[in-house]
């Protein structure tokens, strides 16, 4: 069974059902209105699995997601307010630029006329600027928590800049609004599912990327980077270019992320960017798994849908419950729910087999055992 | 010359609030390694303590004297217990306790919404602190110049316990070398919890300060935390001294780029400056010299 689940066959079927599943089951059993709501969480399904590449495989805690999936957002929502106002109001000019600016398309938002422009834009500008980002940052040793705090004030500063440029990006109210996408009715129910099976494709199609990067040259060095930079380092490798790499990775996943979550929610604010939102990506990547495949995606669609089923009935309990998930999972669970399965799976196999002798230290530990999905490989971060 | 000196002193006032809730970070992440997203959540249950005191003692200048020790109470006590429960299982992960304590970040905010509620209080400022004092033509805020005042006494109570008394020497040794600190008999938790309960108290004193230049929600915290790490990262782990000059230095640049563009503008500026300081100085302004890898 297990051998089975491990191949290269298992995992092209558990591929195939999972498609199936997104593609025609749900589309066939939910409502209208519950398959947008499933829509939008596959997209932060999208961004947890970068999430998972970056932080659990490569042990970078990225808190600033948020600007990627905003800059994605924001990207395609500005494709969209101009092809409406081209559409529908014929000047040219987004309805809310007359309201608060001075009712000319300011010269930036132009390249977004165009379809082709925005779609490149869409994965370029997020890639370019966490290359930009990486490159600056890791080049230079710059880690840890250093990283952290650094991706988490990026993220504080494109939410401020976004409120205070209100006659060009909305302020605080965002951009909203949608009639269509890529000339397209958004109010039509088909284009509605078309919609949601653009976003399922794209999850699985990232997901099938994460699993061949993970198994990939790069996917292992990954890994060491994480566990021992220094070691990586004195080996040949640069760990500043795997890790910027990956970034970037993630970066344009998100990015990508964004994008389709303009069209199938129909806002984008500066609320949905900030700190507060970036930090909410990381918890369903913790719940799941962060080390492991399925385990972002997965934990990230069931806190999407635990939020979207109590924040509103219950404002005040779900905060607490959030709250505590992050102390609960992150405190006494790391590997998330993964590590559950691992658990249940090694107490099986020691009843069978004779126990192995207890290896000393968690550095040989590591390099004795090898390094398969299923042990969800923890990082094991040094003892300062 | 007015207007030059005005915006001096706007950066300094601005600096002395950023050094007031980077001190209490200086000693829990740039000392034990501990990322408390919580701690702006001390300094707002600082400033919550500060109403309740003026709610309870109506004469404005007593309840400042008497919030001030008790917010360092409230915030440390607070600090104390998140130690004992949660973080000491945690040193070792130190990226981890990023995420666990805006966990309970979260859960602070929203017990501060269920109790005070959402819109923002007022903590009226005592009569002695209203009205300005004239410098070379400036005029200068009383309360800004209090705040001032409030951060230097805490940064000399700070290095004068951590330099010339038997608990800083203990602080300070399990810091450089734990297991030869435990080995010589120093009692590493006591100090870690000793450490953790000081810093948080700072907290709980900046949110006391800080009710006195604005108006108390329960997402004050919020407003200061990325700016407080922001300095404790560009002043270098662990340097008392950097972090006192890396507030005073963004507080300047902050304001001037406030002042000649947008404060949107400003704030994305800030982040860009100390990117490209970290590409010059990765550590910090100062930085332990040390042998380690990592």
């Amino acid at each position: 069974m297990k051998g089975l689940l491990q191949g290269r066959l298992g995992t092209a079927a558990g591929f195939a059902a999972a498609a199936v599943l997104l593609l025609v089951v749900a589309p066939a059993v939910l409502s209208a209105f519950n398959l947008g709501l499933l829509g939008k969480f596959l997209c932060f399904a999208i961004v947890a699995v970068g999430i998972g590449l970056a932080w659990g495989r490569g042990g970078m805690l990225t808190l600033g997601q948020g600007v990627f999936f905003g800059l994605g957002a924001y990207i395609m929502a500005m494709h969209m307010k101009l092809a409406d106002a081209s559409l529908f109001g014929g000047s040219g000019v987004p309805d809310f630029m007359s309201l608060y600016g001075s009712g000319q398309v300011p010269g930036w938002w132009e390249p977004f006329r165009s379809p082709a422009v925005t779609l490149l834009a869409v994965v370029l500008v997020p890639g370019l600027v966490a290359l930009i980002l990486g490159l600056a940052v890791f080049k230079r040793r710059v880690k840890g928590a250093y990283f952290a705090i650094l991706s988490q004030a990026l993220a504080a500063a494109f939410a401020v800049f976004l409120i205070g440029q209100q006659a060009t990006t909305g302020g605080s109210n965002g951009l909203s609004g949608f009639r269509s996408f890529f000339g397209f009715d958004l109010q039509d129910p088909d284009n509605k599912v078309m919609l949601y099976m653009i976003a399922a494709a794209v999850l699985l199609l990232s997901v099938a990327l994460a699993r061949q990067l993970m198994h990939s040259r790069l996917g292992e060095l990954l890994v060491a980077v994480r566990d021992q930079e220094e070691r990586v380092r004195f080996l040949g490798y640069d760990p500043a270019s795997i890790k910027t790499a990956i970034y970037v990775v993630a970066a344009v996943l998100a990015g990508i992320a964004g994008a389709l979550f303009v069209p199938l929610v129909g806002i984008i604010s500066p609320a949905d960017v900030g700190v507060i939102p970036s930090i909410a990506f990381i918890i369903g990547v913790a719940i799941g798994g962060r080390a492991t495949l399925l385990g972002p995606v997965l934990g990230a669609v069931g806190a999407a849908a635990a939020q979207s089923a109590l924040s509103s009935t219950f404002p005040s309990f779900w905060v607490y419950f959030q709250g505590l998930l992050f102390v609960l999972v992150i405190g006494f669970m790391p590997g998330g729910l993964a590590s559950l399965a691992s658990m249940v799976g090694k107490r099986r196999r020691n009843r069978t087999a004779r126990p192995l002798p207890s290896v000393p230290t968690p550095a040989a530990a590591s390099a004795s055992a090898p390094l398969t999905e299923g042990e969800a490989s923890m990082p094991e971060e040094a003892r300062r | 010359m007015e207007l030059l000196i005005g915006q001096m002193f706007a950066g300094l006032s601005l600096g002395s609030v950023l050094l007031l809730a980077a001190l209490g970070l200086s000693l829990t992440f740039g000392q034990m390694g501990v990322i408390n997203m919580a701690h702006g959540e001390f300094m707002m249950a600082g400033a919550y303590t500060a109403f309740v005191v003026q709610q309870a003692i109506s004469d404005a200048g007593v309840s400042l004297l008497v919030s001030i020790p008790l917010g360092f109470l409230v915030g440390g006590v607070l600090g104390l217990v998140l130690e004992v429960l949660l973080l000491r299982r945690m040193y070792h992960r130190p990226l981890d306790t990023l995420l666990v304590t805006f966990g309970v970040a979260l859960i602070l905010q929203q017990a501060a919404r269920d109790i005070f509620g959402a819109p923002s209080v007022d903590v009226r400022a005592p009569a002695w602190l209203q009205g300005n004092i004239e410098m070379l033509g400036a005029p200068i805020p009383l309360t800004r110049l209090f705040i001032l005042a409030l951060s230097l006494v805490c940064l000399a109570g700070l290095v004068l316990l951590l330099k010339a008394t038997p608990l800083g020497r203990r602080i300070r040794a399990v810091v450089l070398n734990r297991d030869l600190a435990e080995t010589s008999g120093v009692s590493t938790r006591r100090s870690d919890q000793l450490t953790f309960f000081i810093g948080s108290g700072l907290a709980g004193v900046a949110g006391v300060a800080v009710t006195l230049i604005g108006s108390t929600s329960p997402y004050l915290g919020t407003n200061y935390i990325v700016d407080a790490f922001l300095v404790v990262v560009a002043g270098g782990i662990g340097q008392i001294k950097g972090a006192v000059i890396a507030a005073f230095a963004l507080g300047v640049l902050q304001s001037a780029f406030e002042y000649s563009t947008t404060a949107s503008i400003g704030k994305v500026l800030i982040l860009i400056v100390i990117v490209v300081f970290l590409q010059l100085r990765p550590q910090g302004i100062f930085s332990l010299k040390t042998r380690s890898l990592a």
